[in-house]
């Protein structure tokens, strides 16, 4: 291959570098209305009055809108395909408020002073409820934070507001009790993941204008720019046709953006003003107002033979989702499905649970979407049942897990929402992955300990993991490309680049099927007047489904160019090739320069213009083996990390060195879930952790050492043999590290993230037993 | 309020209010590499140089900066394309929004420190951080870029 599996740069990254304006508030139309929110102090309340009469005396003011200007039209801000999995709970503005944060008014003013000014001036009467703050006290509580008749589900996902129960799922395969209790060793143990913040460096920010022709046009710094226009037009009731979003350069999304945030607001400013319209949320407003991941508790039972067999999995999972169902009922089932599969040769299978309402910041899509929390409780289960067992966790996993060329009847059974998609591995390198990974980080020297003999101890952990390839017979991504004159070529692709380089890889893949140099290839992508359809970033769906997109419709532009440069030279089609520069058949030759040019101006006439889409039979998983050295300090329980080793299997890597940046980026987000991160609240509701300053994620000086490496791999059913990399990084560091603490110094986490009072509080435990470390 | 400072070499005046901060006055300027990722100096995506130090520009009254050169990335483009090409090489571009911020540190960096180890550059970004690249692209391409030199 010439241009896939090459190293390049991104195609904005020397210009970003550079400090070129291209991100959505760099954008903004001078003189934008700032738009302001006036945010809830409680966590459940009702607004008995509220009165914007002073505010909108206020000079300066623009317009102040409440819940009495919008109908009453629930939407999920969910951002997925359609008909949504997630439930319809959410208003543009309502008369209650679900968490500290929850919209209550807005006020759009001619500067920021005077909108913050507006906002202390509007009145507000509350009617104080008691809030549900605890997801393990949310299931029939006698608080119901959905009492509004309108909200409704799309089809079957398990609603039930009565309950305070936003979805619910079960799923069996076999009898697991029987199976249970057939096994030698059973090990039943529970786990809790924390919420998530995930700290993109831009804030969420949406501007807004009325164009020329009276359109609506947004541009939003989104994951999902079609899902967005299709949710404010639903939500506003406005015509889909006259509303336009363009997505500029995007400053990390990580799931947080999947979701519709601002744009709902900003638009209905814009349209009641017909003046343009901002808003660029505060860091405060970043982490109270927008999403984070889904904290949940697992139980989960374990059965195996002596022999170290593996045969059942009874997992049940109850997940908080917040004060609002966004994806709640997907992120759950990716808790299992693109976990449990990891261990195909099991009997029985259980996998079932509630996601509960709570008065908490709404949980969303997160990189790892579930499947970092599932692996965090899967993969620390298995080291403690192969601990019960006197087996080593290296081989249980050699001898159980999935291999090439098998399947798990989880994948038909399981999907995002709805049923899955049976399929066969085509590509699994797990097996190189554990044997390279082991060498990586030393395992056979290190394992499962080293005392460094002055109240420091190291030891190691490993785990496997997979993930997925975006969400088949769902999600659909398309492309076109277009023949210019001086034969160059623009790459026109829905795709949303949020800084994980799609952009440069699909312009890689483009320039592969079209045999010319990646330079040739100018890439505009993401504008919903201008593009095709793109599901959008997210579900590791870019790589894959749209990169197959624009090998498609890459591959119908190379025949065009043939069959043109065929009727030019007066040959027959037959015969006649395209090397990138030059078209040929024996001694007749034209350049692709000469026929582009002939093409616009000279004769035949026309544009040559290629459209493809496609939408995936089937979603290839990625899969890892990650390892990690520790050393803990005996003496304050202090956990550092020493090294991180990754070995990836995800098929072809279109850009080596994107594709490592994606592992690295994704390695150290799951080691700031599994080390440091965590939402915290105050009794009554309020996030404490609504600052960086609160809030921690990894500095530069907690990563030393990330050793991150490709399998050699080829998944013929993607583009060049590509698979999805955007998300595996994040799986493995929750229970990589977990398994390593307690490999160093025998204390067990059961709850993230791992901080240095939980390991101590487990050393004295154990020495007020008396046990040996 | 007046306020006369140099931006980028240049002599500027600009109008500016008693408690308005740095990076409120170089955005509404339309120095618009100056980005805010926060508000309380926590993630340095809004550092500047001032008088060839790193600050952050959003907790930095911008009539401190009376008579003193501040330096935006524009202001150092030569070196920040010269740190983008090793960026772009070790995959640590990605979604940029803090690299104008990084490229000024690690220019102040190379000015203060001489042959820097490898703690030494993460203790002096250690205020600059990254959601996206893991920091060990960046640590690559700052070393590649140092080593140039």
């Amino acid at each position: 291959m010439k241009y896939v599996n090459h190293k390049r740069p991104s195609i904005d990254g020397k210009g970003l570098m550079m400090g070129k304006p291209g991100y959505t508030d760099d954008l903004a139309e001078q003189g934008s209305l700032i738009v302001k929110v006036l945010r809830s102090p409680h966590a459940f309340a009702r607004i008995k009055t509220i009165d914007t009469s002073k505010a909108e005396a206020l000079e300066g003011v623009e317009i102040v809108l409440t819940y009495k200007d919008f109908g009453r039209v629930p939407v999920t801000r969910a951002g997925q395909g359609y008909p949504e999995p997630s439930p319809h709970d959410k208003f543009v503005l309502d008369s209650y408020v679900r968490h500290v944060g929850d919209e209550v008014a807005v006020a759009a003013a001619i500067n920021k002073e005077t909108a913050e000014e507006a906002l202390k001036l509007i009145d507000v009467e509350y009617e104080v409820f008691e809030p549900v703050l605890d997801y393990e006290k949310a299931y029939g509580n006698k608080t119901i934070i959905h009492p509004e008749p309108e909200i409704h589900e799309m089809f079957p996902i398990g609603l039930d507001p009565k309950k305070n129960v936003a979805a619910s799922y079960n799923m069996h395969i076999g009898d697991i009790d029987k199976t249970l209790a057939e096994c030698d060793t059973v090990l039943e143990t529970t786990f809790r993941t924390q919420a998530q913040a995930h700290v993109m460096m831009e804030p969420h920010t949406v501007n807004a204008r009325i164009d020329y022709q009276g359109r609506l046009v947004l541009y939003s710094s989104t994951q999902t720019p079609f899902h967005t226009r299709r949710i404010v037009a639903e939500a506003l009731q406005y015509p889909l046709s006259k509303i336009r979003v363009i997505k500029p350069r995007v400053g990390g999304g990580f799931g947080g953006k999947q979701c519709v945030h601002g744009e709902m607001l900003v638009s209905a400013v814009a349209l009641r003003t017909g003046k343009p319209a901002k808003m660029v949320y505060t860091r405060q407003e970043v982490f109270e107002s927008t999403f984070s991941r889904h904290p949940m508790r697992f139980d989960i039972k374990l059965g195996a033979m002596k022999d170290g067999t593996l045969k059942g999995m009874d997992v049940k999972v109850l997940s908080d989702t917040g004060a609002y169902g966004e994806h709640a009922l997907t992120v759950f089932m990716v808790a299992g499905s693109k976990v449990l599969p990891l261990y195909n040769k099991v009997d029985s299978v259980r996998f079932t649970g509630d996601i509960v309402y709570t008065n908490r910041t709404p949980a969303g899509a997160f990189r790892g979407y579930g499947a970092i929390q599932g692996n965090y409780a899967l993969e620390t289960a298995v080291d403690m049942l192969c601990e019960k067992l006197g087996m080593d966790p290296v081989e249980f996993r050699q001898k159980n897990m999935i291999n090439e060329g098998e399947t798990s009847p989880i994948f038909e059974i399981m999907g995002e929402g709805t049923a899955g998609t049976a399929m066969y591995m085509e590509t699994c390198k797990l097996d190189y992955c554990i044997e390279r990974g082991m060498e990586l980080i030393g395992w056979k020297e290190k394992y499962p300990r080293k005392d460094l003999g002055n109240g420091k101890v190291r030891g190691v952990g490993m785990a496997i993991a997979m993930q997925g390839s975006g969400i088949p017979y769902i999600d659909m991504g398309s492309a076109m490309i277009k023949l210019n004159d001086d034969g160059f070529f623009n790459l026109i692709i829905g795709a949303t680049d949020i800084g994980q380089g799609s952009d440069t890889i699909l312009a890689q893949i483009a320039a592969e099927s079209l045999g010319v140099h990646p330079d040739k290839i100018v890439v505009y992508s993401s504008d919903s007047d201008l593009t095709p359809f793109d599901c959008g970033a997210y579900a590791s769906s870019t790589t894959y489904v749209s990169g197959n997109a624009v090998r498609k419709a890459a591959d119908k532009m190379k025949m065009m160019i043939i069959e043109e440069g065929a009727h030019a030279l007066e040959v027959p089609v037959e015969g006649t090739e395209f090397d990138g520069t030059d078209i040929t058949n024996g001694e007749s030759k034209i350049s692709l320069k000469d026929l582009s040019n002939r093409l616009y101006y000279n004769e035949d006439q026309k544009q040559l213009i290629a459209v493809d889409s496609y939408v995936g039979k089937k979603s290839p998983p990625p899969f890892m083996a990650g390892f990690a050295e520790v050393e803990v300090d005996t003496n304050t329980g202090k956990v550092e990390l020493i090294d991180y080793a990754a070995v990836v299997d995800c098929g072809t890597t279109i850009s080596p060195n994107l594709a490592r940046g994606q592992v690295e980026g994704g390695l150290v987000q799951g080691i700031g879930m599994a080390m440091y991160e965590d939402v915290r609240y105050s009794g009554s509701g309020k996030m404490i952790t609504n600052n960086m300053m609160t809030y921690r994620i990894p500095t530069r000086k907690e990563i030393r050492s990330l050793k991150v490496e490709f399998a050699e791999s080829y998944e013929e059913s993607g583009p060049y043999g590509a698979k999805s990399v955007g998300e595996i990084g994040i799986d493995t560091p929750p229970a990589v590290i977990t398994n390593a603490v307690y490999n160093a110094v025998g204390v067990r986490i059961h709850s993230l993230p791992i901080t240095g009072e939980k390991v101590l509080m487990g050393i004295m435990e154990k020495r007020q037993k008396g046990e040996k470390q | 309020m007046k306020l006369k400072l140099i931006v980028n070499g240049e002599n500027k005046t600009f109008d500016v209010k008693p408690d308005e901060y740095l990076l409120d006055t170089l955005r509404s300027n339309n120095y618009v590499s100056v980005r805010r990722g926060c508000d309380n100096t926590s993630c340095g995506v809004c550092t500047v140089l001032v008088d060839g130090k790193p600050v952050a520009s959003c907790s930095y009254l911008s009539l401190k900066a009376e008579g003193r050169n501040v330096t935006t990335v524009e202001g150092i483009a030569e070196e920040a394309a010269k740190l983008a090409g090793f960026f772009g090489e070790e995959g640590a571009d990605q979604c940029g929004f803090c690299n104008p911020s990084v490229a000024l540190t690690v220019y102040a960096m190379k000015k203060e420190l001489k042959n820097p180890t490898d703690d030494e550059i993460r203790s002096y970004l250690v205020g600059n951080l990254c959601r996206c690249s893991g920091y060990m692209g960046q640590h690559r391409a700052i070393r590649a870029y140092l080593e140039v030199d």
